[in-house]
C-alpha cells in the first residue's frame, strides 16, 4: 500500500508529485502533530480484516424516532397550515348549506369535508416535504444512517396522518351540528383518520418521492388535493360518468364513504367495514410505492 | 484504511426544458485514488466544483461510482454501498433535514437512527451538546438559530453515536473562531480517543495547513497532489508571496513599482507577487523607503500557503480562501 518513509540522513525526503498515479504513494509517517503518533499503531490492516459494523436501527425504534421527529417539526411549522385547512373545510360546509338540506347530501358535504383535512395535510403537504427533502439533499441525512427505509416513510406518514386528527375532529362535529346530523358514531373517526390517513400519506409521499422535480411534486400534491374536495364534497349523484370513475380511484373517496354510512339512521356497518378496508389496502400498496421510491431516490 | 482507487463519477448531460437550459456531461470525479490512513486528519482541498463533494457522496454510499474502487476497513463499498452507514459518522453540506427540528431532539434522533438505545442516545446527546458549548441553545429549532450555530448543530449531531470514521463536508463554513475551534477540539479528542479517522473537504487553506495530516489537493475532478501540507509547502518553499494593496492606482512613474508590475498578478487594487527572498526583501525596501509609500494602503510578506502551492502544481482558480 504505502511505501514505507524514506528516512536519510536525519532529514525525510518526500516525494510529491503532480501526477495522478504517484499521488497516492505519498512517503513519509510524519506528522504535523505529534499527538496523532500514539493512534496509527503501526501499518495499516490489511483487507482481510474487516472492522465490524456497527448495529443498524431496528424497524419500530426508528419508526417511533422518525414519526417524533415529524411530529414536532410539524408542530414547530405546520400548525397554520392546520387551521388554513379546518377553515377551508368548514368554510366549504357552511357555503353547501345554502345548497344542500339535508339527506345523503348533507351527509357527504360532512363526510367529505373531514376528510378533506386529512387530504390537504397528509397528502398534499407531505408530497411537497418530501419533493423539498429530495430537492434540498435532506434525504441524505437518513441515507447515511442505517435506517431502514420504511422507517423514514412510515414515520414521516404517521406523523402528518396524526397531525391531522385535532382539524378533522372540529370538521367533523361542527358539520354535524351544522347539517343536524347525529353524533353518537363520530367514534369512527378513530378508524377514519389513521386509515385514510396512511392511504393518502402514502400516495402524498409517494407523489413527492417519485416526480422529478420539486415544483411538479408540490403540484401533484395540491391536484390531488383538488380531486379530494371537489370529489369527495360534491354529493357522488350528482357527477357525471367519468368523474365519478375518478372518484372511485381516489383513496380519499373511501373515507368519505365510511364516514357518511354512519351518520345514516341505520348504518350497514359491513359497508363501514368494506371501506375501511379499501382504505386499508390503498394504505400498504401506496406506503409499499412510497418506500420503493425512497430507496430509489436516496441514493442515486 | 481507506483505500480508493481509480474512482469515475460523471453527471450525465441534461437536455434543455423551458426555464432550465441544457447542461454537458461533467466528469466531477476523473480517476480519483487516495490511501487514506488509520487515524488521521485527512484533508480534501480544492476550489468549487473540484468534485470534493461528489468524492465524499461516493465514500459515503449516497452515489454509486461509474467505475473504481472503494476500500473502507476491510469493506467494499462499491458492492455494499449500505454499509457506509454503519461505518462513517457524515456531516454533509445541507442541513434540510433537520431545520425544523430543535437542536436536541435533531442531536438525539441521529443517536436513535444510529441504533443507539433512548438513553444511550439521551446521554450522548447531552455530552456532545455540552462539549460544543450549544447546551444554552438546545430548545431552539435550528431554523432560527445563526448560520455559524446551525452548522455546529448539525455538527453535534454528527458525533452522536460512535463511528470509526467522520466524514466532514466543509464543517466550520460560517463559523467564527469559537465555533471552529470548538469543532477541532472535538474532532481531535476523537482521535486520541476512539482512534478515529477523519475525511475532511475544505476549501480553506489556513484551515488545511493546520488541522490536517495529510491533504489530497482536488482540481476538476483529479488528485493534482497528496501529502502532508508542510510536505506539500516544501514544493515553492524558494519563493515568498509579496501582496500590496495601493489607495488608489498604483504610481507606475515610479520605477521600482512598475519593474514589479511585470510579474505580479492583478486583481483591481490589489498586487500579488511571488519573488525570490532576496529580490522581495529588497521590493519591500524599495517600496517603504521611496515615493510609492504614499500610495500603499497595506502591504504583506509571508511565507507560502497551500494556495501557492495549488497555483504553482497548475491550479487554474482563485478558488481557495485564506481566513
Ligand atoms: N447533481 C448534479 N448534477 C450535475 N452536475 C453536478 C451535480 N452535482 C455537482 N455537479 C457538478 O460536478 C462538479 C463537482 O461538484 P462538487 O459538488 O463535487 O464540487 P465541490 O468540490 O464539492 O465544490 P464546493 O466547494 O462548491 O462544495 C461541479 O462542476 C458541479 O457543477
Ligand atoms: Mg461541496
Amino acid at each position: 500500500m504505502n511505501t514505507d518513509t524514506v528516512a536519510g540522513t536525519g532529514q525525510k525526503q518526500r516525494e510529491v508529485s503532480a501526477v495522478q498515479a504517484q499521488a497516492v504513494t505519498v512517503t513519509g509517517r510524519e506528522r504535523i502533530r505529534p499527538e496523532s503518533a500514539d493512534v496509527t499503531g503501526g501499518p495499516d490492516r490489511p483487507a482481510a480484516e474487516a472492522v465490524p459494523l456497527a448495529p443498524r436501527a431496528r424497524l419500530l425504534p426508528a419508526l417511533a424516532t422518525v414519526y417524533r421527529a415529524q411530529l414536532s417539526r410539524a408542530r414547530v411549522a405546520r400548525i397554520p397550515l392546520l387551521f388554513v385547512a379546518t377553515f377551508q373545510s368548514v368554510g366549504i360546509m357552511v357555503l353547501m348549506r345554502g345548497v344542500v338540506d339535508g339527506g345523503d347530501e348533507a351527509r357527504a358535504v360532512v363526510a367529505g369535508s373531514s376528510v378533506l383535512v386529512v387530504a390537504f395535510v397528509a397528502l398534499n403537504l407531505l408530497a411537497q416535504y418530501f419533493g423539498q427533502l429530495r430537492a434540498g439533499r435532506g434525504l441524505d441525512y437518513y441515507a447515511t444512517l442505517p435506517v431502514p427505509p420504511a422507517a423514514v416513510v412510515l414515520g414521516a406518514a404517521g406523523a402528518y396522518a396524526s397531525f391531522t386528527a385535532p382539524g378533522t375532529v372540529v370538521t367533523a362535529v361542527a358539520g354535524s351540528v351544522l347539517f343536524q346530523l347525529p353524533l353518537a358514531h363520530l367514534w369512527i373517526l378513530a378508524a377514519v383518520i389513521p386509515l385514510a390517513g396512511a392511504a393518502l400519506a402514502g400516495f402524498g409521499a409517494a407523489l413527492g418521492l417519485l416526480a422529478p422535480r420539486q415544483e411538479l411534486a408540490t403540484l401533484l400534491g395540491q391536484l390531488g388535493m383538488s380531486a379530494a374536495l371537489l370529489l369527495g364534497v360534491l354529493p357522488a349523484g350528482h357527477l357525471p360518468a367519468p368523474l365519478a370513475w375518478c372518484r372511485d380511484l381516489l383513496p380519499s373517496t373511501y373515507g368519505v364513504e365510511a364516514l357518511a354510512h354512519t351518520f345514516r339512521p341505520h348504518t350497514d356497518w359491513g359497508l363501514v367495514t368494506a371501506d375501511l378496508a379499501v382504505c386499508a389496502v390503498v394504505a400498504v400498496v401506496s406506503l409499499a410505492i412510497a418506500t420503493r421510491a425512497y430507496r430509489r431516490a436516496a441514493v442515486r | 484504511m481507506c483505500t480508493v482507487r481509480d474512482l469515475v463519477k460523471t453527471y450525465p448531460a441534461t437536455r434543455a426544458r423551458r426555464g432550465a437550459p441544457a447542461a454537458p456531461a461533467v466528469r466531477a470525479n476523473d480517476g480519483i485514488s487516495l490511501d487514506i490512513r488509520h487515524g488521521e486528519i485527512f484533508g480534501l482541498l480544492g476550489p468549487n466544483g473540484a468534485g470534493k463533494s461528489t468524492l465524499v457522496r461516493q465514500l459515503t454510499g449516497l452515489m454509486r461510482p461509474d467505475a473504481g474502487a472503494i476500500d473502507l476497513l476491510g469493506h467494499d463499498l462499491v458492492r455494499h454501498p449500505g454499509r457506509a452507514a454503519r461505518l462513517i459518522g457524515y456531516l454533509g453540506q445541507e442541513s434540510t433535514a433537520l431545520d425544523e427540528l430543535t437542536v436536541s431532539l435533531a442531536a438525539e434522533t441521529t443517536g436513535r437512527l444510529r441504533g443507539l438505545d433512548a438513553r444511550t442516545a439521551r446521554a450522548e446527546r447531552d455530552g456532545v451538546l455540552d462539549e460544543l458549548g450549544l447546551a444554552d441553545i438546545a430548545g431552539r429549532p435550528l431554523k432560527k438559530l445563526s448560520g455559524g450555530q446551525r452548522r455546529l448543530a448539525c455538527f453535534a449531531a454528527a458525533l452522536v453515536g460512535p463511528r470509526p470514521v467522520l466524514v466532514l463536508d466543509e464543517p466550520t463554513t460560517g463559523m467564527d473562531p469559537v465555533a471552529r475551534r470548538a469543532v477541532w477540539a472535538a474532532v481531535d479528542r476523537r482521535r486520541k480517543r476512539d482512534g478515529t479517522t477523519v475525511v475532511l473537504v475544505t476549501h480553506n487553506v489556513i484551515e488545511a495547513e493546520t488541522v490536517l495530516d495529510r491533504v489530497a489537493v482536488l482540481e476538476r475532478g483529479r488528485v493534482i497532489a497528496c501529502d502532508t501540507p508542510a510536505g506539500l509547502k516544501k514544493l515553492v518553499a524558494h519563493e515568498v508571496r509579496l501582496e500590496l494593496l495601493w489607495r488608489e492606482g498604483p504610481p507606475l512613474h515610479v520605477p521600482e513599482v512598475a519593474a514589479l508590475s511585470e510579474s505580479a498578478q492583478c486583481s483591481g487594487r490589489r498586487w500579488v507577487l511571488r519573488l525570490d527572498p532576496d529580490l522581495a526583501r529588497s521590493a519591500v525596501a524599495a517600496l517603504t523607503g521611496g515615493p510609492a509609500f504614499e500610495a500603499l494602503d497595506d502591504f504583506t510578506l509571508t511565507t507560502p500557503s497551500l494556495e501557492d502551492v495549488y497555483l504553482a502544481l497548475g491550479g487554474r482558480t482563485q478558488g481557495l480562501v485564506k481566513a
